[in-house]
C-alpha cells in the first residue's frame, strides 16, 4: 500500500516536473523565434549567397584561391592575391591588438586587484568611462589628437622633436592606438576579475615556505591568473577580427581590414563575394572561439546557463 | 565587476608577497614602477575622451587647440540644425524601443535559461548570445540583403528590430547574472500563501532582479544608441540615426559641431556609469541583505 502511494506520488511529481519544464522551455520561445526571424535567418541566407549568386558553384571563393587576384584598392599593387593579403593585414592587426593590451592590461589588472575594493572601484571607473563612451567619439577624439595640426604633433614640433609636423593619422601605427584604446577595457575586465578572485592565502603559503616576491608571482600568481588571460585574449581578438569603424576613420589606404573589404564588395553589387568573405571571416572567429572554449577549456565569455 | 572580499583585512593584505600596508616606510622599487605603469594607461585610456571637451566650447572656426577663446557657438550649431536634432531624437527612439523590446524578450528567455533543465537549453543559450560573437558586419550585411528583399531600408521600425536581436544578449547575460544568486524558495512561499504564477513573478521575482532588468535595458539602450555598422546599411535616407550622422561628418569635413556632440554623449555615459554603479550597489543588498564595501566599513555587525 505504502509502497503503492509512493509510486503514484512520485509519478505526480514527475508530471509536475514535466510541466514545468516546459514552462520555462516556452519562456524561452519569443525570443529564439524573434533572433531567428531578425538574425539567424537572414546571416544564414546570406552565407548561402556565397555559393548561389549569382549562379551555384564556388565561383565567389576563386578570387581568394587565385594567385593574382587583385581588389580596387592600393593593396592590389602588392605582388600578392589582394584578397588574401586583407586577411593577413586583419590577422596581423587582431595579433598586435591582443598581444599590446594583454601588455597593457595585466599590470592594469594587477594593481587593481591589489588594492582594496573601494580605492579599485574608484580607478575602476576610469576603465569604463572609455568603455561606455561611443566607439566615434573616442575616434575622433584621436583624429583631434593625431591629426597635422593636432596635440601630439603640436608638442613634437613644440619641443624640437620634429621639425614639421609628422604623419601620425591614416597611418597603421594610428589604427594600433585607437583600436588599443577602445578594446582594453575587454582586456582588463576579465583579468581583474579573475584576479579578485584568486585566494590570496595560497600566495602567503608559498612565502611562508620560503618563495621570494618573483617566485610567488612566477609560479602562485600567474598560473592562477591564465583563464583570464584567456579569456581577455580571447574576448579582444575575436572582436578586433571584425573591426570597422577605427581603421576606416584612423588608417590610411593600405589598412584595409576584412569588414571594410566586404563593406566594399557589398556598395559594389558583388553580393556573392562579400558573401564568400563573411562566411570565411565567420569560420575563422568561430574557430578561434571553440579552440579556445573545448582545447583550452576557457569558461565561456558570456554566461547565461550554466553547464 | 563586484568586488568579493579578499583574504584578511587590507591592512595586512600581501600582494604577491609584497606589503601593501600602511606598516611599511618605503614601497619597492617593482610597486612604484607597476604604480606609474597603471597610472599611464589608465591615462592613456581617460585622456582622449576628455581632449574633446575643451574644444567644443572653442571660439575657433577650425579645430585649434589650445582653444583661442571660449564660445558656445557649437552648441547652438548642434541644437539648431535639424540634421543633427532629428538624428538625436531618432536614435534615442529607436535605443528606447530596442530597450523595451529586449528587455521582455531577454527577461522571458533568462528565467527559461537560468531555471530550465530540459535537453537542448545549451544550444539555445549558446544561440542567444551569438550576436555577440559573430562579427558585426556579418549581421549587418545578412540584415541588410534581407530588409533589401522584403523593401524595409529606411525604416526605423525595422532598424530598431534589427538594434533588438543585436541586444537580447546583453539583457539574457546581465537577468541571469542576477538570478543565478536568486533563493527560489521565495517564490514558493508566495505561492503557498495564494499568489499565481503572474502575481509571484511581478511582486516577489521581478523586484529582485529588477537591477539585473535594468542593467539589461541599458545595456540594450547603449547597443542601439551606439549602433553604426548596421545602420550604415539598412538606415537608407529614412532612418539616418546620430552615429551614422557623426560617421558622415567625420568622413567629410570635421565641422567641430561634433565635438559638442561628443560632449554631450560623454556627460551623457558618466551619468549612465554613475547609475549603473548605484544599481549595482542596491542589487547586491537585495539579494544579499547588505551593502558592500559600507558593510565591511561598519564592522559587519550581520
Amino acid at each position: 500500500m505504502a509502497v503503492v502511494g509512493r509510486e503514484a506520488q512520485a509519478r505526480r511529481f514527475a508530471g509536475l516536473e514535466r510541466r514545468g519544464q516546459v514552462r520555462l522551455a516556452l519562456l524561452l520561445l519569443p525570443a529564439v523565434a524573434f533572433l531567428l526571424f531578425f538574425y539567424g535567418y537572414p546571416v544564414a541566407a546570406m552565407l548561402l549567397r556565397s555559393v548561389n549568386d549569382p549562379a551555384w558553384g564556388s565561383q565567389n571563393f576563386e578570387p581568394l584561391v587565385t594567385a593574382r587576384s587583385t581588389i580596387d584598392l592600393v593593396v592590389a599593387e602588392l605582388p600578392m592575391n589582394a584578397y588574401v593579403r586583407v586577411f593577413g593585414i586583419t590577422l596581423q592587426i587582431a595579433l598586435g591588438v591582443t598581444a599590446a593590451t594583454l601588455l597593457l592590461g595585466y599590470p592594469v589588472a594587477y594593481a587593481l586587484a591589489s588594492l582594496p575594493p573601494t580605492q579599485a572601484n574608484l580607478l575602476m571607473i576610469l576603465v569604463l568611462v572609455p568603455f561606455w563612451t561611443s566607439i566615434l567619439v573616442r575616434s575622433y577624439a584621436w583624429m583631434v589628437l593625431l591629426g597635422r595640426e593636432g596635440l601630439i604633433n603640436q608638442f613634437l614640433v613644440g619641443v624640437g622633436f620634429a621639425g614639421e609636423p609628422l604623419q601620425l593619422l591614416n597611418t597603421r601605427g594610428a589604427v594600433y592606438v585607437g583600436m588599443i584604446h577602445v578594446l582594453l577595457p575587454f582586456m582588463i575586465l576579465p583579468l581583474y576579475a579573475v584576479m579578485r578572485g584568486i585566494d590570496r592565502s595560497l600566495l602567503r603559503a608559498a612565502e611562508n615556505l620560503g618563495a621570494r616576491p618573483s617566485q610567488v608571482f612566477r609560479w602562485v600568481f600567474l598560473p592562477l591568473s591564465l583563464p583570464g588571460v584567456a579569456a581577455g585574449c580571447l574576448l579582444v581578438f575575436i572582436l578586433a577580427l571584425g573591426f570597422y569603424i577605427t581603421p576606416a576613420l584612423l588608417g590610411g589606404q593600405r589598412d584595409v581590414m576584412v569588414s571594410m573589404l566586404i563593406q566594399q564588395q557589398v556598395t559594389q553589387l558583388n553580393w556573392g563575394v562579400a558573401s564568400a568573405l563573411a562566411l570565411v571571416l565567420l569560420v575563422f572567429a568561430l574557430a578561434i572561439y571553440v579552440a579556445f572554449t573545448r582545447i583550452l577549456g576557457v569558461q565561456r565569455l558570456f554566461g547565461g546557463a550554466r553547464a | 565587476m563586484s568586488a568579493p572580499s579578499i583574504a584578511g583585512p587590507t591592512t595586512t593584505e600581501r600582494v604577491a608577497g609584497r606589503r601593501v600596508s600602511g606598516r611599511r616606510q618605503r614601497p619597492s622599487v617593482g610597486r612604484v614602477l607597476l604604480l606609474t605603469a597603471t597610472g599611464l594607461v589608465l591615462a592613456y585610456l581617460v585622456f582622449p575622451v576628455f581632449v574633446v571637451v575643451p574644444l567644443s566650447f572653442s571660439s575657433a572656426r577650425y579645430l585649434q587647440f589650445p582653444p583661442p577663446g571660449w564660445s558656445l557657438q557649437w552648441y547652438q550649431n548642434y541644437l539648431s540644425r535639424e540634421a543633427w536634432t532629428s538624428a538625436t531624437w531618432l536614435s534615442v527612439q529607436i535605443g528606447l524601443a530596442t530597450a523595451v523590446l529586449a528587455t521582455v524578450l531577454g527577461t522571458a528567455a533568462a528565467l527559461g535559461l537560468v531555471r530550465g533543465r530540459f535537453r537542448g537549453r545549451e544550444a539555445l543559450n549558446a544561440f542567444i548570445v551569438s550576436p555577440l560573437i559573430v562579427p558585426g558586419i556579418i549581421v549587418a550585411i545578412g540584415i541588410y540583403f534581407f530588409y533589401a528583399r522584403i523593401q524595409i531600408i529606411g525604416s526605423p521600425l525595422a532598424l530598431a528590430l534589427a538594434h533588438t536581436a543585436l541586444a537580447i544578449p546583453f539583457v539574457v547575460i546581465n537577468v541571469s547574472a542576477t538570478l543565478e544568486g536568486f533563493d527560489e524558495k521565495l517564490e514558493w512561499a508566495a505561492m503557498n500563501l495564494g499568489a499565481n504564477r503572474w502575481q509571484t513573478f511581478r511582486l516577489v521575482t521581478l523586484p529582485i532582479i529588477r537591477p539585473g532588468v535594468f542593467a539589461g535595458a541599458l545595456f540594450a539602450f547603449i547597443t542601439s544608441f551606439d549602433e553604426l555598422i548596421v545602420a550604415l546599411f539598412v538606415s537608407g535616407s529614412g532612418a539616418v540615426t546620430l552615429p551614422r550622422r557623426m560617421w558622415e561628418s567625420l568622413r567629410q569635413e570635421i565641422d567641430p559641431t561634433i565635438a559638442a556632440v561628443s560632449t554631450v554623449l560623454i556627460a551623457a555615459s558618466v551619468l549612465v556609469l554613475a547609475g549603473a554603479e548605484v544599481l549595482r550597489i542596491r542589487g547586491e543588498r537585495l539579494r544579499t541583505g547588505r551593502v558592500p564595501d559600507e558593510a565591511a566599513a561598519r564592522g559587519a555587525v550581520e
